[in-house]
């Protein structure tokens, strides 16, 4: 069953193979797909070797690994995607608001990893486009949370107007 | 008050129907248990050692008398009929089933009242000073301030999953009520000489296993700032902040550990990109919140009267109480009046449902119908006109809530400790009785004076112990409870941290470890010296040797 969906909560084609962070470029290359996401560290060490490789390459960071490491980059990268280890560990969250905001990056992130149903409305708020759902996950339930509110009060990559400059609230 | 709109009530609609969701989702084993616990911590749900404990927020301590009477039905309805108020301004239940909170959730919201965020790994509920707006001795009124915090604050997407909780608060007063040094964001707010607002911010404060002090960040930032600074610090905490170590997670270990100098220089470089941004705030905004603040309707009044004066000669019950738990208002002819939750035999911060009934009829006979809750577990009555404290008291006596210990050394803070609490290492209630039975007499209490006595059950230091000018830390000795005494901390502008005093005590021997320490204290104090001066004139060595003297 397919486990993507976008931020309408669609599911997705997944042509993309996620390589594990100790892939080298030989297994890189050697991959089974047209389409791979390396880790950071890989395209940082590799970057020319990996794009003579014929393949359509992205990136992955994971939970520790920050921003500068690819930002250089962003502009030929089609797709980041943001590892959560543990669906508590939000380092991404703030990893893809810093993506968007201050690099200025319009392409698709994707959340990977432990991507969890109750988590799905607050990533796609930080500049997530793309949900590679964890096994456990039932896919009607994941649909439904991205209508889990209608807003929020603060400013947000998703929503950049805060409430209070989105509508006229009254006062006392 | 503040007052939700349809996007408050909207969203809290919302809320209520989401946990709902998760709660039937956990209960039929679709959710597992470590999924759901962020879940239900962010909505005030603990699973604790007799029964789930749940706590409810009450936004820097600004509770409504309609408010307190609908905990006091919840209390009955879903509990057992009695609350207990909290360091952070909150209120918990210690005996709700888990299957029910939606239904509290739902109560709580027809008198816009939450559970938001009052645990867990996020930003927690905002705190200020409990005389904010009525102080004679303020320079701005915190209240604006903390709900815009709190609107920004809740259901911010990017911040529910920080390394460790996350406590912000506010001051307004000269004197500092709320703790504002110990707290991960501590904000003071400012004038400048052009008599702009803005607010000095401190960062990397905190008790628990390592106590440590908030640092100057920033010493003055303009108010339409605000939003945006904190999101700068939440921001660089959220990425760099300790997730390898529960213990050394909170933001101030991160301060500690790149210094303030450096994370003042990661935080302003974060900044350069938010700020001016749409986080700004407007002064329409600003101005709307400050809308739900308005002076109430005060009468002209004489600040004597004769009534009040006479008694004060005649009535030693009124006039003890007089003097500790009643203060000067910002209005002539107006008092604050402390509820002193501290009568000896009832644990420190509990109220009954009929208690609580009771205080939420006299808030709207003797005020507008508002109260507060303080960080020391008691609650305000805010405008109260002096020609009413007669009445008042008499009231307050019959319902046992007169007791004027206020700012005195029964008036303890204590956390629910080892009777309630998974956590805690030790009992914290009985020792807090036993000190107060042994201390019980009004005569005795003002002449020792002001003193504060902070205890805790454990490191986690609900109890503010690092902060008590005596605190008390109950510790696990060989599977036995056993309690560590520090002296010198203290919660205002001076913010200090006690220092240990020596070996731990068992339980029975804290009432003359107290006993000593007073004593050596009244036998030194020069003339109108406090507690804490003399402490800090002497140090800690001459207390060492009195208390820990062999009996001859």
């Amino acid at each position: 069953m397919p486990r993507l969906i976008d931020r309408t909560g669609t599911v997705q084609p997944n042509p993309w193979e996620l390589l594990p962070r100790d892939a080298t470029v030989e297994t890189a290359l050697a991959a089974a797909s047209e389409h791979i996401i390396v880790n950071a560290l890989l395209w940082g060490e590799h970057k020319a070797a990996l794009k003579q490789g014929g393949k359509q390459v992205a990136v992955w960071l994971d939970s520790d690994q920050t921003v500068d490491l690819i930002a250089a980059d962003l502009a030929e990268l089609p797709l980041v995607a943001l590892n959560f280890p543990g669906f508590m560990d939000g380092r991404a969250y703030s990893t893809s608001v810093l993506l968007r905001r201050h690099c200025g990056y319009s392409g698709e992130i994707r959340a990977i990893g432990d991507v969890l149903r109750d988590q799905l409305f607050y990533m796609k708020r930080c500049g997530f486009t793309m949900f590679d759902l964890k096994d456990s996950v039932k896919l009607e339930d994941a649909q439904r949370a991205f209508s889990d509110y209608s807003g929020t009060y603060a400013s947000t990559v998703e929503e950049p107007q805060p409430l209070f400059r989105r509508v006229q609230r009254a006062g006392a | 008050m503040y007052r939700y709109d349809d996007h408050d009530r909207q969203m809290q609609r919302e809320r209520v129907a989401q946990f709902r969701d998760q709660t039937r989702r956990f209960l039929a084993g679709e959710l597992e248990p470590a999924q759901f616990l962020p879940l239900r911590l962010q909505n005030g749900l603990y699973i604790q050692r007799l029964a789930p404990m749940f706590r409810i927020a009450v936004p820097y301590g600004c509770l409504s008398s309609k408010q307190l009477r609908k905990l006091a039905w919840i209390t009955r309805h879903f509990d057992k009929g009695y609350a207990h108020f909290s360091t952070r301004q909150n209120v918990q239940l210690n005996w709700p089933k888990l299957p029910e909170v939606p239904d509290i959730l739902e109560h709580l919201l027809e008198v816009e009242m939450h559970a938001n965020q009052t645990s867990g790994n996020c930003i927690r509920n905002t705190t200020t000073d409990q005389f904010a707006g009525v102080s004679p001795y303020e320079i701005e009124d915190s209240r604006p301030w903390c709900e815009i915090i709190r609107q920004w604050s809740t259901f911010h997407p990017e911040f529910a999953h920080l390394p460790r909780k996350f406590k912000i608060a506010v001051c307004g007063t000269e004197h500092d009520q709320a703790a504002v040094q110990v707290h991960d964001i501590g904000l003071y707010i400012v004038k400048s000489a052009a008599g702009e607002i803005g607010f000095q911010v401190l960062v990397g404060g905190g008790l628990g296993r390592t106590p440590v002090i908030g640092s100057v960040i920033r010493e003055f930032l303009p108010w339409q700032h605000l939003l945006s600074y904190l999101e700068a610090i939440v921001r660089i905490y959220n990425q760099e902040g300790r997730r390898d170590n529960k213990f050394k997670a909170r933001i101030k270990i991160l301060v500690k550990e790149l210094g303030i100098d450096v994370f003042r220089d990661k935080v302003e470089a974060e900044w350069l990109h938010c700020k001016d941004g749409p986080a700004t705030l407007t002064l329409a905004e600003f101005q709307r919140c400050k809308s739900f603040f308005p002076e109430p309707a005060y009468e002209v009044l004489t600040d004597v009267n004769a009534e009040v004066e006479n008694l004060l000669t005649q009535d030693v019950l009124f006039s003890q109480w007089h003097e500790r738990n009643v203060r000067a208002h910002k209005k002539p002819g107006y008092r604050i009046v402390t509820l002193c939750l501290k009568a000896t035999g009832s644990a420190p911060g509990d109220l009954s449902a009929e208690q609580m009934e009771f205080v939420a009829d006299l808030a709207e006979r003797y005020g507008f119908g508002e109260l507060r809750v303080t960080h020391e577990q008691n609650l305000v009555l805010t405008d109260v006109r002096v020609s009413d404290l007669p009445a008042l008291h008499k009231a307050l006596k019959n319902e046992h809530l007169a007791t004027p210990y206020t700012g005195l050394l029964n008036d303890m803070i204590s956390c629910p400790g080892g009777d309630y609490c998974s956590l805690a290492n030790a009992k914290s209630i009985p020792v807090a009785e036993s000190i107060q039975r042994r201390f019980d007499d009004f005569d005795r209490l003002k002449n020792i004076g002001e003193m504060t006595i902070n205890i805790s059950g454990c490191m986690n230091a609900c109890g503010h112990h690092h902060v008590g000018n005596i605190g008390i830390l109950g510790v696990d000795k060989k599977g036995e409870e056993f309690y560590q005494i520090t002296l010198g901390g203290a919660a205002n502008r001076y913010t200090a941290l006690g220092k240990v005093l020596g070996p731990s005590f068992a339980q029975d021997e804290i009432p003359d470890v107290i006993e000593k320490i007073v004593e050596l204290y009244l036998a030194k104090r020069l003339d109108g010296e406090r507690f804490i001066d003399t402490v800090n004139r002497l140090g800690i060595e001459p207390f060492k040797e009195h208390v820990y003297a062999k009996a001859d």
